[in-house]
């Protein structure tokens, strides 16, 4: 009986580079299984937030499930697990995998595979995913299907003859790929009588339900009313709703089955408690082990988030403990800045997290930020023989009291059309990289890896990369370790006081050379004040760069008669609101723009 | 009743031709509504007399534009309309802008017979090629006529008015210019830094590249040369711009700089009435229409908060020479603005910004140069 229910379903996820077609494809697989119509389609429907839609990336999972009569007769349960995109959600993506049997692995017709995609492939074929290749965009005059089905075979090394070729965008070929999805990727296995175990894959809180976790039962069954465990926390919750996912909503239901992809609620009130990879069991009749695979995302990448305008720290607070109940990697504890006053340290998965939440801060919770540059862990020896960890510079002992630092390092993947390894290559030998290997994927094609430090991929890396190969290389990168290195902390000062905001951990090599950029810039962006301001960078008392901000000589309104007293009195008005945007540095006014100018130096 | 005291200012804006530099409402070639603007000035001249309650005229000013341009016999006709609606103190200063080339001797003589006891000329520049580069109708020769024709008709409280800062303008030339002024012995000098605003002949030909502004080294050289020679010279500075013999400060503007109140007519004229400012519409017809429907529009109309107005104080008082009283600001205020603002203070003072007498906090001259951030710092 469960066996004849299990081989109706099939769980899938979609793997496809940023631009090569997953939504759109997503998109036309719920249009043609009739969930919904093409007239209700807003176009990808899958992509829920504003930022996704633009970006085009995917940044939470996201589920549905469609009906699909195949042409063997029979009606089959498709449920699609749309995964993130990106090597900051990486662990998300492996969660995805877990939940399901099979992946379409969507490869662009006249771009091939990209280094991200590549990742996933490997992620999915370590769970043990049959993965079903699709060549999208067929119909581009620049697709080269037969070349993109040999590379899928060289370098994923799987059978590629027969993979649909497709138009995800002109609706071409789709009914291949369902097809295909019915006969290559196998049928869930999974006792229901088994005690239950249902892997987290995603969640999200609602006002109204608390958190909604996105499951995939692998044995056994939840049922309403049902008082379930969570394995690695051990919390215990009733369950008070559970059912089916369709686009942006929910069917509830009674129960899910072995082999099932659904939702539960059971009053959860925070998402930490039902984390991406949680295993849920049945309290009252527990699975002996939780399903492998489990751990808590780490924050890499930190920077202090201030708010523009003070008073609205609360506001800032707020606002990143909403976020937070959505997305549990996201960590913040309240810091102080002599520069920018009340803020928070903030933790994120890597860089594209870290923009992701600035960015939904100042669009979807309308808070105006000032942020400082991204920065690592860094593990300091100090010379009494305590080990200290380090994500804000302000806080690095005194060089007098550190034995040796360490700064994490990663193994990064860039893949490249050939003509531009020449330049990926001095670009990671400026990032201080270790040349780990090179791969031909074809002839115009290759692998580079690299071992870099994390604090140089955090620091523009993404763009400087963009801009060296016009678009065309994509990275991807692993945790891989900490090593020693010779790290100092640059200060900037103004007027012989330092920014605590400004200063940062860097190479000893480069301190130079960014700390005189960072002074220049700073120039630019300071306007000219009462008084002559000097700005210095600085590594301890050791001045490295300097440059001075000239007094003003006037600022004077010369005429004022006439009667018109409004319009002057406005004039001043104005100049004193753009005062109070400016930071109080001792006694310097710093515009918001010269904390975020020098995040970017190099572009 | 107990009558306020006010000042009364009346626009003329009319000109020959416009200066290229400046930004006031004032239009040339409109001669033919000459008559008509001038019957509108009376109009609403017994109109306001009748709004505010027949207030006492201390100053009256009859600015332009160019006043001295249009015939005799309106401006006549417009101060025998404040004469027979106003009352008007026996002592006020009555004062007629006028530009060179535009002033005749009966011109002269009708102003002194209708009490005009005060004349303020524009000079602006006593090299010919830099008054012609100004858009100026005039040479040096015409105002040095004008000033001596003016003296014929015993007016002796004469002002000039000079810029600094002008395109082309060398330090020499200003030195010049100077020189010239002191030379003449009047009674007042005004001396404005020259600002080039967007809506000018000046705005468009600086975005155009053609002109740039003076740089500030050069104009604050100027400037305090300005200041240092006319104060050596018994011209004594008592505003950032104004500099007066003893006792020949030009009432009708200190009544603006210590917020008096005021009331102006004609078209773009501001006015400054129980806690309010308002200003005419500047267009020409529109304003003759408006007077005489009795439905004048005003493009600005604001009640002042008691904020509004003590930043009014702060910014207006210490643009003079006698800075601000603190104590009696606090008083009127009812905050202690000492107190409030005594770590600013003291660090204006430190950098030599502001000077502090007891309660009277003053700009320095190195003060005077920023005088719009020590302003903001204080507001």
């Amino acid at each position: 009986m469960g066996l004849e229910r299990q081989k109706r379903i099939r769980n899938f996820c979609i793997i496809a580079h940023i631009d090569h077609g997953k939504s759109t494809l997503a998109d036309r697989l719920l249009e043609k299984t009739g969930v919904l119509t093409s007239r209700e389609m807003d176009a990808q429907v899958l992509d829920n937030m504003d930022i996704e839609r633009e970006r085009g990336i995917t940044i939470k999972a996201q589920a549905v499930r469609m009906i699909y009569k195949a042409s063997d007769g029979v009606e089959y349960i498709l449920n699609l697990i749309d995964t993130p995109g990106h090597v900051d959600f990486n662990y998300e993506v492996s969660r995805s995998i877990a939940a399901c049997e099979g992946a379409v692995l969507v490869v662009d017709a006249s771009q091939g595979i990209e280094a991200q995609t590549l990742a996933n492939v490997y992620l999915a074929v370590e769970h043990n995913l049959e993965i079903m290749p699709v060549i999208n965009k067929i119909d581009l005059p620049s697709a080269r299907p037969d070349e993109i089905i040999q590379e899928i075979e060289d370098v994923i090394g799987i059978e590629a003859q027969g993979a649909p070729q497709i138009s995800a965008k002109n609706g071409i070929n789709i009914e291949s790929v369902l097809e295909g999805i019915v006969k290559t990727i196998p049928a869930p296995a999974g006792d229901e009588d088994e005690p239950l175990r249902a892997l987290v894959f995603d969640s999200y809180y609602d006002a109204y339900k608390g958190v909604v976790a996105y499951i995939r039962v692998k044995e056994g069954k939840a049922q309403l009313g049902d008082t379930i465990r969570m394995m690695h926390t051990g919390k215990e919750f009733v369950v008070t709703e559970i059912g089916y996912l369709r686009p942006g909503g929910l069917i509830p239901s009674d129960s899910l089955l072995a082999g099932e992809v659904g939702y539960l609620c059971a009053s959860i009130k925070n998402v930490k408690d039902c984390r991406v990879g949680e295993t849920i069991t049945n309290a009252s009749n527990p699975a002996k082990d939780p399903l492998p695979g489990y751990k808590k995302a780490v924050p890499m990448v930190f920077c202090g988030i201030y708010p523009a305008d003070g008073s609205k720290y609360g506001d800032l607070r707020d606002s990143l403990e909403k976020l937070q109940l959505n997305d549990a990697s996201l960590m913040f504890e309240p810091e102080t800045s002599k520069a920018l006053g009340f803020g928070f340290r903030c933790g994120f998965l890597g860089l594209l997290h870290m923009e992701i939440i600035q960015e939904r801060l100042e669009r979807e919770y309308n808070l105006d930020l000032i942020t400082t540059a991204p920065s690592v862990i860094y593990k300091i020896l100090k010379t009494n023989g305590e080990i200290i960890e380090l994500d804000n510079p302000t806080n690095m002992p005194d060089p007098t009291l550190i034995e040796s630092m360490e700064e994490p390092v990663v193994n990064a993947t860039i893949m490249t059309p050939t003509e531009f390894v020449g330049n990926i290559m001095e670009l990671c030998q400026e990032r201080r990289g270790t040349y780990l290997g090179m791969e031909y994927l074809e002839e115009t094609r290759a692998i580079l890896k690299y071992e870099i430090p994390l604090n140089e991929i955090i620091y523009d890396f993404f763009d400087a990369l963009k801009s060296r190969t016009k678009g065309y290389a994509s990275l991807d990168y692993e945790f891989k370790g900490y090593k020693e290195s010779n790290l100092v902390k640059l200060d900037i000062r103004m007027n012989n006081e330092v920014v605590d905001a400004l200063s940062f951990i860097i190479h000893a090599d480069k301190a130079y050379s960014r700390g005189r950029r960072m002074a220049e810039k700073l120039k630019e962006t300071i306007p000219r004040q009462m008084f002559e301001i000097p700005i210095q960078a600085c590594i301890g008392n050791k001045i490295i760069a300097r440059e001075t901000v000239k007094a003003y000589r006037k600022d004077v309104l010369a005429k004022c008669y006439g009667g018109d007293i409004s319009r002057k009195r406005k004039l001043l008005e104005k100049q004193k609101e753009g005062k109070k945007r400016m930071r109080q540095v001792g006694s310097v006014e710093v515009p918001q723009e010269a904390f975020m100018s020098v995040l970017k130096l190099d572009t | 009743m107990n009558q306020k005291k006010i000042g009364l200012y009346i626009h003329i804006p009319f000109c020959k031709k416009k200066c290229y530099y400046c930004d006031f409402p004032s239009y040339s070639g409109m001669d033919d509504y000459w008559e008509a603007y001038i019957d509108a000035l009376a109009s609403e001249l017994i109109q306001k007399a009748d709004e505010f309650q027949n207030p006492h005229v201390e100053t009256v000013f009859i600015g332009g534009g160019t006043p001295s341009l249009i015939p005799a016999m309106c401006i006549s006709k417009i101060l025998d309309t404040v004469y027979s609606h106003y009352t008007v103190s026996t002592d006020c200063e009555c004062t007629i802008e006028c530009n060179p080339g535009t002033l005749t001797g009966d011109k002269l003589k009708a102003y002194k017979d209708h009490g005009v006891n005060r004349l303020s000329i524009g000079l602006q520049a006593c090299q010919d090629e830099i008054l012609k580069k100004l858009g100026r109708i005039h040479t040096c020769e015409d105002f040095l006529f004008s000033l001596e024709l003016a003296r014929k008709h015993e007016f002796d409280n004469i002002n000039a008015d000079i810029i600094f800062s002008i395109p082309y303008q060398t330090f020499a030339h200003w030195q010049e210019t100077i020189s010239l002024i002191i030379s003449l012995d009047l009674a007042h000098v005004s001396c404005y830094s020259l600002l080039i605003e967007d809506n000018t002949v000046y705005g468009k030909m600086k975005k155009e590249g053609i002109i740039k502004e003076a740089d500030d080294e050069l104009d604050r050289k100027m400037y305090h040369y300005a200041v240092d020679s006319l104060n050596a010279a018994g011209l004594y500075q008592y505003e950032i711009s104004n500099f007066a013999k003893p006792h020949l400060r030009c009432r009708h503007n200190m009544n603006y700089w210590r917020r008096g109140e005021y009331l102006g007519v004609g078209a773009g004229a501001h006015s400054h009435y129980n806690k309010r400012r308002f200003a005419n519409i500047s267009d020409i017809s529109m304003y003759i229409k408006g007077v005489n429907s009795r439905s004048l529009i005003l493009s600005e109309d604001s009640y002042l908060s008691r904020e509004n107005e003590l930043e009014e104080s702060i910014f207006l008082g210490l643009r003079l020479n006698e800075g601000i009283d603190l104590n009696k600001l606090s008083k009127e205020f009812g905050i202690d603005l000492e107190r409030k603002n005594k770590k600013k203070l003291e660090h204006l003072t430190l950098q030599g910004f502001v000077e502090q007498e007891g309660s009277i906090v003053k700009l320095t001259k190195k003060g005077m140069d920023l005088a719009n951030a020590i302003i903001v710092e204080l507001i």
